[in-house]
């Protein structure tokens, strides 16, 4: 995919894609984070209508990415549901939709604080999944571990200034031990990288690989205002 | 009619025990029958007293209960000060009339009081009357409701806030069928226009205008500095010793600048040469209220010899002692200018005296223009357009909080306001499905209703607590999201906006509230600065805080450039600047558009003078650029001016009126609106407007910076889902006539067909010389964030290629 940027994290070789998702082509596996399906219907149950096409857009998208990409694997990781009962409102042409692209892959949800049992959708649940040098979880473990883990729960988003202007975008952050995935649900909204809550869980010389104009840019932390 | 006739002893004592005759439109005003009646006055002229005597004259026996009149102004700062002038009067008659004001600051307690025990008149402002109209007891409270006056109509018509105030007062006609209407408006060129919109069919039927004999003299000049008229820029910092010399020989003098950075910059460059000491302040919107009270207090008290303001000082107060306004930068329009030099001399008998210190030379022109303008009593149009889909929407909600409604009877009402006068049904059908249900074709929400449908075929509101939200999210003023900018950990100096701030990094300086700041970092929502000192602060923009020229003092200025025997009323430098560009090039035609190229180093310049406002030339500029680009142009970059537009690229372009075909405006524009961060802001304003987006929400403050960013997301999965949704065509209908103008594009396209002058020159003309001085003070657009990021990105490869560490970028 052209404006995709390779990396390697433990040893393993890794692309970030320009849409978000996280490409691993030695095991053909596609890890996405933070779907958030069925937020739009999750506000309209408190009467906030948002356009209900939040889970057919994010649908899209996946279902083009894997037409490109064709992975043996596709790795969710947590919060794909916006709550408890989001698989219940899915619209029946998004529901078969979905249900479509687990069936041709190998497809396992990780649970998140959203969906904490991300089951009834086919495919497997797992709480964290390891494959070779690397570990898919949810949300970043708070203890000093080996290098190699694959999250996202941060939806993280950076902000570039300079000559008087701004501008932000969704990215990858990128400590060297650890990746953050940015979200990449329609109605996902962004924290910057900078917030404490982020940036302490990420090495002092962090990168961003940020998503701009359908390119992947790597931007060392020190750029960010 | 005699005064004896219509004006009680009681108050012909009054004006007689002052030394006053009261004004032949005072009386007549008092003797009209007219249900609804436009009083057009020009400032000073006893407008306010003339608006309320009929009020007075029926409330004076006492026999009245409960609220006779409402009055609404568009400033809260205004209710408060009529209040005060009002009591005078009916206290010195001993009139039994109370008077009250209720605005977003009246303590909860009081507003409670107001509706269960309402004065006699009570004085409020648009978003005011919406909250009242929204309680189910607003039917009772204004069933006796025998007149409403509405004050400053001229800046209220043609703005959201007077679609809202519109669709209030036929809410309220339907409530209080006996009200009559009196509105209050300074002169304006369309009365027509502010004559439908008091209607009480919408269309002009039954409203009266009346106008108050004698324009006010005004003496306007532009002053004279010993430093030449500068090429460009706003600021006018070359006239300062001059200006600061006028303020020394006036009592009180205000001195009106157009935008905020303007009212920083002036004001630290009058103390700078305040030999004097004299007491100057600075007054502005974005300024802590605590401080701007302050300010207007000083004013009040006569201890101030000079206020720099912006339009926050702009309407009705009266500051008595004040008899010189000077307008530093181009006035922009001619009922703008009138408006604030009235501020001047607040006395019918006394000309006005108003100085204008144009910042470069075409505001010059503008500034001689703006004066013929006064001069033959000519304004500008506020001119007519369709009020927007998201003040109705709001409205609709509103409505359903007070009581159940029929579509039908409320679809009829609603048209009785002017905006609305010729809404389509399938609009408001649109409209109201979105406050039930979010009005998608996916009815996806029809099981989380909002409003219900009753057995008789009312609309209902669902849950009561709905009610609450709509209390906390009314109003159709929607901020740019501001951060508070602090002194250390102390108090709060007032607030810029959040974009702004992005662009800082600590350490560097910036001048607001008349200091010199040094941004440290961000606390939570404040922006923590320390004071300092600087060489070059910067000054925050603002969005939108500049008004685009308006159409009628563009076409003076045009005028004025194709009439060299008028040239002599210039100053020297400038008329000099028009004769070297008439031999070198040629002049502007009048109704057509000079367009001249020229090289200049290894660039190639493309300038047309078109005199549309910057906002149209903005949007101009995106339009000639994509298609210059596609006919192998290799544009880079433009610059846009109230006046003109400047496009630079590395090939000539030779086809020029090709360039500037109509056809434009289609696919293109299409394409680049859909993209544009102004269609994205418009729509942002449209969704917190319409209640899509709330600003708060009970129990918990969503942050601004939430609302922004959760705005761009919903509106990039609407256009692709469902690109004709209601709030869609909302955002393009504002879209249309606010920050990108097309409509006004549109008819300048059409008029220059045909008469197209090109001129390719061997090298820059002189008037071609500002618009070039303007590159890299204006940001180019576009592709400016593509920049951010590749420019950062690009530093970090050499970095990148180091591989060391044992995760790397490859």
């Amino acid at each position: 995919m052209s404006g995709a940027l390779p990396f390697s994290l433990a040893g393993a070789r890794l692309v970030a894609l320009p849409d978000g998702a996280l490409w691993w082509p030695a095991e053909r596996l596609l890890a996405v984070a933070d779907l958030h399906l069925e937020k739009g219907s999750s506000f309209a149950e408190q009467k906030t209508f948002l356009p209900p096409y939040d889970t057919a857009a994010t649908l899209d998208r996946l279902e083009a990415l894997l037409a490109a990409k064709a992975p043996a694997r596709v790795v969710a990781l947590g919060d794909s549901f916006h709550d408890a009962r989001a698989q219940a409102r899915l619209g029946s042409a998004e529901r078969a939709r979905l249900a479509a692209l687990v069936a041709c892959t190998d497809w396992t949800w990780i649970a998140g604080n959203h969906d904490p049992h991300p089951n009834g959708a086919g495919g497997a649940v797992a709480r964290e999944l390891r494959v070779g040098p690397l570990v898919f979880r949810h949300e970043a473990a708070t203890d000093r571990l080996p290098a190699g883990e694959v999250s996202g729960h941060f939806h993280p988003k950076c902000t570039l200034r300079g000559a008087g202007r701004a501008a932000s975008a969704r990215c990858f952050a990128f400590d060297g031990r650890r990746v953050v995935l940015p979200a990449y649900g329609a109605y996902a909204g962004g924290l910057d990288v900078r917030d404490p809550a982020l940036a302490t869980l990420l090495g002092p010389d962090f990168k961003v690989l940020a998503l701009a104009r359908g390119r992947v840019h790597a931007i060392a932390a020190a750029r960010l205002g | 009619m005699g005064v004896a006739a219509v004006l009680p002893p009681r108050f012909a004592q009054w004006f007689g025990a002052r030394g006053w005759a009261p004004h032949p439109h005072q009386i007549e005003i008092l003797a009209s029958r007219a249900k609804a009646l436009l009083l057009v006055a020009p400032t000073g002229g006893g407008k306010t007293l003339a608006g309320f005597l009929p009020s007075l004259v029926e409330l004076a026996d006492g026999a009245h209960r409960g609220l006779h009149t409402l009055y609404v102004s568009p400033l809260k700062a205004l209710a408060v000060d009529i209040r005060r002038n009002l009591e005078r009067p009916v206290e010195e008659m001993g009139l039994p009339v109370r008077i009250e004001a209720r605005t977003g600051d009246t303590p909860a307690a009081r507003r409670a009081r107001q509706r269960r025990d309402p004065p006699h008149i009570l004085l409020t402002t648009p978003e005011s009357l919406a909250l009242l109209l929204s309680y189910e007891d607003s039917a009772s409270l204004f069933a006796g409701l025998a007149r409403v006056v509405v004050d400053e109509v001229h800046a209220l018509a043609g703005t959201k806030r007077g679609d809202l105030l519109a669709l209030g007062l036929a809410r309220l006609a339907a409530l209080a069928p006996m009200a009559g209407r009196i509105g209050l408006s300074a002169t304006v060129a369309d009365e027509a226009a502010l004559q439908r919109w008091l209607s009480f069919d919408g269309r002009g039927g039954n409203a009266v205008v009346l106008k108050a004999g004698g324009t006010r003299k005004a003496e306007i000049a532009i002053l004279k500095a010993n430093a030449r008229v500068p090429w460009a820029g706003h600021m006018a910092l070359y006239a300062m010793p001059e200006i600061y010399d006028a303020i020394r020989g006036a009592r009180t003098a205000l001195v009106f600048v157009n935008t905020r950075p303007q009212a920083e910059l002036v004001f630290q460059e009058l103390w700078r040469i305040n030999e004097d000491n004299l007491p100057i302040a600075v007054h502005h919107g974005s300024l802590a209220v605590e401080q701007r009270r302050k300010v207007e207090a000083a004013m009040a008290k006569g201890a101030l010899r000079a206020v720099v303001a912006t339009s926050s000082l702009d309407l009705g107060i009266d500051w008595g002692a004040v008899d010189l306004v000077i307008q530093v930068g181009a006035p922009k329009g001619a009922s703008r200018l009138v408006q604030r030099i009235g501020r001047s001399n607040h006395r019918f008998d006394e000309p006005s005296r108003a100085l204008l210190v144009p910042g470069n030379r075409f505001e010059f022109l503008e500034c001689r223009a703006a004066m013929d303008a006064v001069a033959a009593g000519e304004l500008d149009g506020a001119g007519n357009h369709p009020g927007g889909l998201d003040v109705l929407a709001q409205h609709l909600w509103g409505r359903a909080c007070a009581r159940p409604f029929r579509a039908d009877e409320f679809f009829a009402e609603v048209r009785r306001a002017a905006p609305y006068a010729k809404l389509a049904r399938a609009d408001f059908d649109d409209v109201l499905s979105f406050v039930a249900t979010g009005g998608y074709a996916l009815r996806a929400y029809d099981r989380f209703k909002r409003l219900v449908r009753g057995e008789d075929g009312a609309y209902a509101l669902a849950a009561p607590a709905d009610a609450r939200r709509y209390r906390m999210n009314l109003g159709v003023i929607v901020d740019a999201p501001m951060i508070k900018v602090r002194l250390g950990r102390g108090r709060v100096l007032g607030e810029v906006e959040e974009h702004f701030i992005q662009g800082l990094v600590p350490g560097d300086s910036f001048v607001f509230a008349g200091r010199t700041l040094i941004y440290e970092e961000m606390h939570e929502t404040d922006a923590i600065c320390r004071a300092g000192r600087a060489e070059e602060p910067r000054v925050p923009a603002y969005m939108g805080g500049r008004l685009p020229l308006t159409t009628e003092l563009a076409r003076r200025v045009r005028g004025l450039l194709a009439e060299p025997s008028a040239w002599r009323r210039l100053s020297p430098e400038v008329a000099e600047w028009l004769r070297i560009q008439r031999w070198r090039s040629v002049m502007p035609p009048k109704d057509g558009l000079l367009v001249e190229t020229f090289p200049r180093g290894a660039k190639h310049f493309l300038v047309a003078y078109c005199f549309e406002g910057r906002n149209a030339h903005q949007t101009l500029g995106m339009l000639l650029t994509r298609r210059m680009e596609r006919a192998g142009l290799r544009p880079t970059g433009f610059v846009a001016t109230d006046y003109v537009l400047g496009i630079w690229g590395t090939r000539p372009a030779r086809d020029v009126a090709a360039l500037f075909e109509e056809d434009m405006l289609g696919d293109d524009l299409e394409a680049w609106l859909a993209e544009s961060s102004l269609l994205r802001r418009t729509f942002r304003n449209v969704a917190v407007i319409a209640g899509l987006i709330e600003r708060r929400h009970p129990g918990k403050e969503k942050t601004r910076r939430q609302v922004t960013f959760g705005s761009d997301l919903i509106y990039d999965v609407l256009r692709k889902h469902e690109p004709d949704h209601v709030l869609l065509r909302a955002t393009r209908q504002d879209a249309a006539r606010g920050l990108t103008d097309v409509r006004r594009l549109a008819d300048f396209l059409a008029r220059v067909q045909g008469r197209i002058v090109h001129r390719a020159l061997d090298r820059i003309s002189p008037l071609a010389v500002p618009v070039l001085l303007e590159i890299g003070r204006e940001s180019v657009h576009g592709a400016a964030i593509d920049e951010l990021f590749e420019a950062a990105a690009e530093d970090l490869a050499a970095e990148a290629m180091d591989g060391a560490g044992q995760g790397a970028l490859l």
